[in-house]
């Protein structure tokens, strides 16, 4: 094969998807054929070899080096080769268009800078059109152009081109892609391949040589924030080299860096090299590098390095946008391995947010799986706080690819839309601080006032009737003689949290503040009620870390339509009129308690039914040693 | 860094790095040629001058004399942690083969044996895509059974740098840091960092060697380019493959395919 010849020059990927029979490989063998990139005497043996079973010449077995793929006539993996224009390098990969290889498909289609699509011109957009379409969409591939190819079988007919175009660019910009180039083209003849050809006088525009070139090698991200995420630490000699590729930004000599989950921060020393060392000031975006550090603090591989100007989020749940792979399909409550980076980690799905048809683009709501090559968007939870970054911010760092036993199942765009940046509540900002042990134990409150305290944690949608019960509940208690209070918006977001608004960030810190101040009357020996929509579960899950042994989550149920047509503060009919933003159940996420203490059912009970069944709850849960049974709970500490 | 040589030692050298943070036991295959050897000075960059794990050389005992000179002094040279495996012989291969591919078979043995001794997960292999269009269908990290047959109807998925490092029992898992880079990237390489290869590369009374196989089953092809120099002016010129000298490929339509179904290269 003649080979490519540009030194310096990137290489530009290019992958070729469409539906199966569109032909694919037919125009790679093309491609490859006009711009003199075969190999001496591969004309002829695919000659022979279509000979030898009597058939007509296939342009496509310069690829399809498969046995089985040539008896079957169909390419089965992906593969790559290389070409060069007068440009530039490429690598042309081809995907393979059937259904069943749409793991094969996403394999070729990640490596790629850019995609051709091809679309026959007797068949128009069909089924895995718009599936590769709409994975390429999901790679974050944003360079397209369109082939209409075929067009010799329609008689190079522009109405028939028109057609074929205007499906293909309805349904690419329907999901956000807008195609480069639209190009007529024979494959099999080579009209608009490489030369113009003469039976398409009509078309005006670039041909797929000229489109090829027009593509951009993308640069790597140096202008984005610092990601080092740690792949291995070395220990050679006496040195301790930390291994890893530099996703984006710039390392400098000097530097501090900042290591998430752990906070440890330390500066770099060097930026170590082989055979010659010591000259290396700085390293980019692309570069798999080794650096040593000032002080010895703990890291491993997972670990990432930033600039504290700019560390990425930590959260153990966020949002993904996936396609599912496996035979066995996603469901709420499977556990998965997930790798972000180097980082490898379990993670269990939370929900199934929405089940996208990538033919006509509905999404489905309370799917109950997730099925192979489907598409979804879940939400995805793990017992530690991780770095993540979204996507959206990140396009190297904001991906996860998701393992079951041995195998990847899928992969898929890490959003955080609707979740909170937990990087500053984890721990405390101020390390000076110990906990005053109290000489008044909490036996000697109990038997003073008669009761233990307690802090019971209503949740639930706006309108589920929190605030409601807790104010019943709160004169029911009170009135047994018991120390009670209510912890709701009005004697909090007021003052304690007047400085707070509705961000996902200041929610978080909201109902942090409130696990604090209800743990601290609970610990006084009142039984606290606390009505807070509180809609993460991580939130929930760190107001019971402040005092586990008697912490209550009460799930107050009722489902959306219901809490919508109740809406007694008129929020909903303002939320759905886009006055109040990011208002839950509507545009930000409810997580209903995955393992409540309790669940109040506001929609079949009455009022008197529901505040019965709490104060019962209550009262069984605070009883001093005198008149207690086994009906106390046993203390858990729940991980985050 | 905008040279592509950067890129592609870059992402070479994250493969190695992943390969040995993931798999262990492991070894690499060293066939003395110019990939396998501008592989292991990668291991070298990966691995700040270390070769952390051991170099196996599948011998049939049937290398050119050249190479096992070749061998020899930079095993010396570089002091270099290197296992050389013995292959079962030809007599003990599938007769009905064709010559030329029973004979490669013997290397494929050679792994099998060697694997079964060694017990090792992984095992790092110097293949490119661009020798092959079998080749080039190949995953980076390419998982195996334990008789060494490739499952290529059914390759993992292979995709953001995440690869199948997770290996069941009875399996090991090929690692390829170099299928990425074609031919004259190797050449250039090899200029740019001056790493030392085999003479027999280099023209002597009209022919070279591009491709070094056993001495059974390798031919030399008609060059002047004595220089690395005039290797990669001779590539960029020439229409002719890589593997033209290598007999075994082509003696049926697909007993490469064949060969590496069954654990080959």
């Amino acid at each position: 094969m003649k080979q490519a010849n540009k030194s310096t020059n990137q290489q530009l990927g290019v992958v070729i998807v469409g539906h199966v029979d569109h032909g694919k490989s037919t125009l790679i063998g093309r491609l490859l054929h006009d711009t003199d990139s075969l190999p001496e005497g591969k004309l002829e043996e695919i000659k022979s070899v279509c000979d030898k079973r009597g058939s007509d010449f296939e342009w496509s077995f310069v690829l399809d080096a498969f046995q089985a793929e040539r008896d079957q006539a169909v390419t089965i993996d992906t593969t790559q080769i290389f070409f060069s224009t007068e440009l530039r390098n490429y690598v042309i990969i081809d995907a393979p268009g059937h259904r069943e290889f749409l793991k094969n498909m996403i394999s070729g289609a990640s490596q790629a800078d850019a995609a051709i699509l091809v679309v026959d011109a007797t068949e128009g957009v069909q089924e895995q059109t718009r599936r590769h379409a709409y994975m390429l969409h999901l790679l974050g591939l944003k360079q397209v152009a369109v082939v209409i190819n075929k067009m010799d079988k329609v008689g190079y007919d522009p109405e028939q081109f028109e057609k074929a175009a205007r499906e293909s660019v309805d349904y690419l910009k329907s999901i956000g892609l807008t195609p480069a180039h639209i190009i007529p083209i024979s494959a099999r003849e080579g009209d608009m391949m490489v030369a113009r050809g003469e039976n398409m006088d009509w078309y005006k525009g670039k041909t797929m040589a000229e489109a090829l070139d027009a593509f951009a090698v993308a640069n790597p991200p140096v202008a984005r924030p610092l990601r080092f995420p740690v792949q291995d630490v070395y220990r050679f000699d006496e040195k301790r080299i930390l291994v890893g590729r530099i996703e984006t930004g710039i390392l400098r000599k000097g530097d501090t860096l900042f290591f998430s989950p752990t906070n440890e921060k330390a500066t770099v020393i060097s930026i170590e090299n082989w055979p010659e060392s010591g000259s290396i000031v700085e390293a980019h975006a692309g570069q798999s590098i080794g650096i040593t550090l000032d002080e010895k603090i703990f890291v491993e591989r997972g670990h990432v390095g930033s600039h504290a100007q700019n560390l990425p989020m930590l959260s153990n749940v966020f949002r993904a946008n996936i396609f599912w792979l496996s035979g066995k399909p996603l469901k709420i409550g499977n556990s998965y391995t997930a790798r972000f980076g180097t980082l490898e980690t379990k993670v269990t799905v939370q929900s199934i947010d929405n089940l996208v048809d990538t033919q006509d683009l509905k999404k489905q709501k309370q799917a109950s799986g997730v099925g192979k090559n489907a598409v979804a968007e879940v939400t995805l939870r793990a017992r530690e706080m991780l770095p993540v970054d979204a996507y959206h911010d990140n396009f190297k760092m904001g991906r996860v690819v998701l393992y079951e036993d041995h195998d990847v199942a899928g992969g898929g765009l890490i959003s955080m839309e609707g979740y909170p940046d937990q990087r500053q509540s984890s721990s405390p900002k101020s390390k000076n601080i110990y906990k005053v042990s109290h000489s008044v134990t909490p036996d000697m409150r109990a038997e003073r006032a008669g009761h233990y305290g307690g802090v019971f944690w209503f949740t639930g949608l706006s309108g589920s009737g929190k605030s409601t019960l807790a104010i019943a509940v709160e004169k029911e208690i009170f009135e047994r003689g018991m120390s009670v209070y209510v912890l709701d918006g009005d004697n909090i977001r007021y003052g304690l949290n007047a400085d707070l608004g509705f961000s996902p960030e200041d929610r978080t810190e909201n109902i942090r503040r409130v696990g604090e101040v209800a743990a601290l009357q609970a610990n006084a020996g009142i039984i606290v009620l606390s009505a807070f929509i509180s809609p993460y579960q991580t939130d929930r899950d760190r107001a019971r870390a402040a005092i586990p042994q008697s912490f209550h989550e009460i799930h107050i149920k009722a489902d959306l339509a219901t809490c919508e047509a109740r809406d007694p503060k008129g929020l909903y009919k303002k939320a759905r009129g886009g006055e109040i933003k990011e208002f839950t159940g509507i545009d930000s996420p409810y997580e209903a308690p995955t393992n409540p203490d309790l669940v109040i059912d506001t929609q079949a009970n009455d009022i008197d039914t529901c505040v019965k069944q709490i104060v019962d709850y209550i009262e069984a849960s605070v009883k001093t040693s005198s008149t207690q049974n086994n009906t106390n709970k046993e203390g858990r500490v729940v991980a985050l | 860094m905008s040279d592509s040589l950067d890129q592609l030692e870059a992402r070479s050298i994250y493969i190695l790095r992943e390969a040995y943070a993931r798999i262990n036991p492991m070894a690499m295959l060293w066939s003395i040629g110019k990939d396998s050897t501008a592989m292991l000075w990668l291991v070298k960059k990966a691995f700040f001058g270390r070769v952390p794990f051991p170099l196996v050389l599948l011998d049939t005992g049937m290398e050119m004399d050249e190479v096992y000179d070749f061998r020899d002094k930079l095993v010396k040279d570089w002091d270099l942690p290197v296992i050389n495996h013995m292959c079962p012989p030809e007599e003990e291969m599938d007769q009905t083969l064709p010559p030329a591919t029973r004979a490669a078979m013997r290397k494929t043995e050679g792994l099998k044996t060697l694997l079964k001794k060694e017990k090792y997960k992984g095992i790092i292999c110097g293949i490119r895509r661009d020798e092959q269009g079998l080749r080039a269908k190949e995953r980076v990290f390419s998982p195996r059974s334990l008789d060494g047959s490739w499952d290529f109807k059914d390759q993992p998925a292979e995709f953001w740098d995440q690869y199948k490092t997770d290996v069941p029992d009875d399996c090991h898992v090929r690692i390829h840091p170099i299928l990425h880079w074609t031919e004259i990237d190797i050449w250039r390489y090899c200029e740019r960092e001056n790493i030392p290869l085999c003479d027999l590369y280099f023209a002597k009374d009209g022919k070279r060697y591009r491709s070094l196989g056993e001495k059974n089953l390798t031919l030399p092809v008609e060059s002047k380019a004595d220089t690395i120099e005039k290797i990669i002016a001779e590539l960029q010129e020439t229409n002719i493959s890589e593997r033209s000298g290598r007999t075994m490929d082509k003696e049926t339509e697909d007993s490469f395919e064949k060969l590496r179904q069954s654990g080959y290269m």
